[in-house]
């Protein structure tokens, strides 16, 4: 299709780019025990504001330097790394299955089902999500499954638009309507019918919202309304730096990074996996 | 025309009621007033009485009945720890949060529209890298970290810019800059492909066959199409910014409503949020609706469809 020239740059390089940083955080999750030169959790008030390697007075003992209270901050980075993960994939299974319910049904049915279902999804894409996520999370508390919960019952409006469109599109296709001669009722249909020939879509979607997922956890955690202290999330540490962005920039520098690079990551996988799926379909 | 407008007017005013009641019942649920208002030291009794005293042992439908007539007469109730009406606050803090806003995207507007067209008029050329390689970019910086990393850079470093406040024009760029990375990608992928569209519709090459300059084909033509999808976007964009952009205000500590409204959440102030929240959504739902309305207008495919 198209004709040579900048092939090496971003968009054909990107998925390969992706794959290989989300493999990288994948890994240092995985193995953070292994990796992590100490406990994420402990304490070293005497080295505490260490610098890292690349500064005068860093040393390899703390690559990466340390927190105020003295903690590794490479081995919290590792751990984080966990913390995103899981975040991301939990939200985006909790909100896929909201959404796609939702939109399946709404293009299943059409008519009026649609209309509530298209009504649901106005009113979602209506409410101001950072801080109906923040005030909710501060009024029942925050810990990691009411970030999950919240998160979850929030992001799931692009699932719903995608699913209900992409629904809609097969409504009328020959493979529905043998279903339905035979006797199959509507669940049986969505299920066995539509769902795996949608699920391609759903994949782009998915791999885009865990992004989106992780960005909204990593902010939540910042403004001190998502994970509490001390698990070390990545939004957590960028707000306890914040602190001490003067003295200590690399304490908002490093995890800001960290969270920059896996979000970009899996956009680049999700915009090539996008961009394949265009060109399939037309 | 007029039906397509007065059914979308419908649907605006049941979203701006199902999210009222949505909130409602939420600050209900989570807080309970009367126990807020008696105050801590206070006895069941005291409780009971003031529940009493003000209505609160109603049914939770007559109670949010009540409320939207008094928010339809413009009070949306008092502030408990500021001891002043929630709207006399909200209308203080809003211009700072509206400039931040239209700053912010006609920034955004002003590097998307001309990069996404010459990135159109040229697919895969570099040009059109970069302007991916910065869609890319502006998708996956985190909004909070541009700005504190901005702080670094510009505010302490070069020491160029003032780092928080809200009081000159300068205190207004950094944030204006850190929102405006926030909404470009969307707005740049629009315009390209907006443009790749028209560009290859056979009006255009008429008008090429016809000898006309290419730069009034680009203007007059081809942009004028392009850009329509752009002012939904544009328009749900700043919708968006009114209503998240309380981390922004919060790291340059701007006194504007998302300040607020995260000011209000640290002491449990219900008043605010549930005020704050259903601002947003108001704004939002009008702006979603105005945008419908102009581009049902000048597009008769969406009335008519």
């Amino acid at each position: 299709m198209r004709v040579l020239n900048h092939r090496w740059l971003p968009r054909d390089v990107g998925l390969g780019v992706g794959v290989a940083l989300i493999g990288v955080v994948a890994v240092c999750a995985a193995f953070a025990p292994l990796l992590a030169p100490q406990d994420p959790y402990v304490q070293d008030l005497a080295q505490r504001l260490t610098v890292p390697v690349w500064e005068d007075g860093g040393s390899w003992a703390h690559p990466l330097g340390m927190d105020k209270m003295g903690r590794d901050i490479l081995s919290r980075i590792l751990y984080g790394a966990r913390i995103s993960l899981m975040i991301g994939g939990l939200v985006t299974s909790v909100s896929a299955v909201i959404g796609v319910v939702l939109g399946t049904v709404a293009g299943f049915f059409g008519g009026r089902v649609d209309m509530v279902m298209s009504f649901l999804i106005t009113v979602r894409l209506s409410l101001p999500v950072v801080i109906i996520a923040l005030a909710t999370v501060a009024l029942f508390g925050g810990s990691l499954p009411m970030v999950i919960a919240v998160l979850g019952g929030l992001l799931w409006d692009r699932f719903a638009v995608v699913a209900r469109s992409a629904t809609m599109q097969l409504r009328t296709r020959g493979f529905i309507r043998a279903a339905e001669a035979i006797g199959s009722g509507a669940p049986r249909i969505i299920l066995t019918e539509v769902l795996p020939n949608i699920m391609s879509a759903l994949i782009v979607v998915a791999t885009l919202e865990i992004a989106h997922a992780i960005l909204m956890e990593a902010t939540l955690s910042f403004l001190g309304f998502g994970v509490q202290a001390p698990l070390p999330s990545w939004g957590l540490m960028l707000s306890e730096g914040k602190q001490d962005l003067f003295f200590a920039p690399w304490l908002v520098a490093i995890p800001g990074t960290a969270l920059f690079l896996l979000v970009l990551s899996l956009n680049l996988v999700g915009n090539a996996l996008q961009k394949w799926q265009d060109e399939r379909t037309t | 025309m007029l039906r397509y407008a007065a059914r979308r007017l419908l649907v605006t005013v049941l979203v701006v009621l199902a999210v009222s009641f949505l909130t409602f019942f939420l600050t209900q649920l989570a807080i309970d007033p009367a126990a807020a208002l008696a105050g801590a030291e206070s006895t069941a009794a005291d409780i009971e009485l003031i529940r009493r005293q003000h209505g609160l042992d109603q049914p939770v439908l007559t109670r949010y009945l009540a409320w939207v007539v008094t928010v339809l007469r413009g009070d949306l109730g008092m502030s408990l720890h500021y001891r002043q009406p929630a709207a006399d606050l909200i209308a203080a803090r809003l211009p700072v949060t509206a400039l931040l806003a239209t700053m912010a995207m006609a920034l955004a507007l002003a590097v998307a529209v001309p990069l996404g067209v010459a990135a159109a008029l040229r697919p895969d050329s570099l040009v059109d890298r970069l302007a991916l390689g910065l869609a890319v970019l502006g998708q996956a910086l985190p909004t909070f970290w541009v700005g504190l990393m901005l702080i670094i850079a510009f505010g302490v470093k070069l020491g160029w810019m003032p780092i928080s406040g809200s009081d000159t024009l300068a205190n207004f760029v950094m944030p204006s800059v850190s929102l405006a990375l926030f909404c470009l990608p969307a707005l740049l992928r629009l315009t390209r492909a907006g443009m790749i569209d028209v560009l290859g519709a056979e009006y255009i090459r008429a008008a090429k066959a016809r000898g006309l300059f290419p730069g009034r084909i680009l203007f007059k033509h081809a942009l004028r199409n392009a850009v329509m999808p752009l002012v939904s976007v544009a328009a749900v964009q700043f919708g968006y910014l009114l209503g998240g952009s309380i981390v922004t205000e919060q790291i340059f500590a701007m006194h504007g409503v998302g300040f607020l409204a995260w000011q209000a959440i640290l002491v449990g102030d219900t008043a605010i949020i549930q005020a704050i929240v259903l601002l947003m959504t108001f704004i939002y739902a009008w702006l979603t609706f105005l945008a419908d309305v102009l581009n049902a207008f000048f597009n008769p495919r969406i009335r008519l469809g």
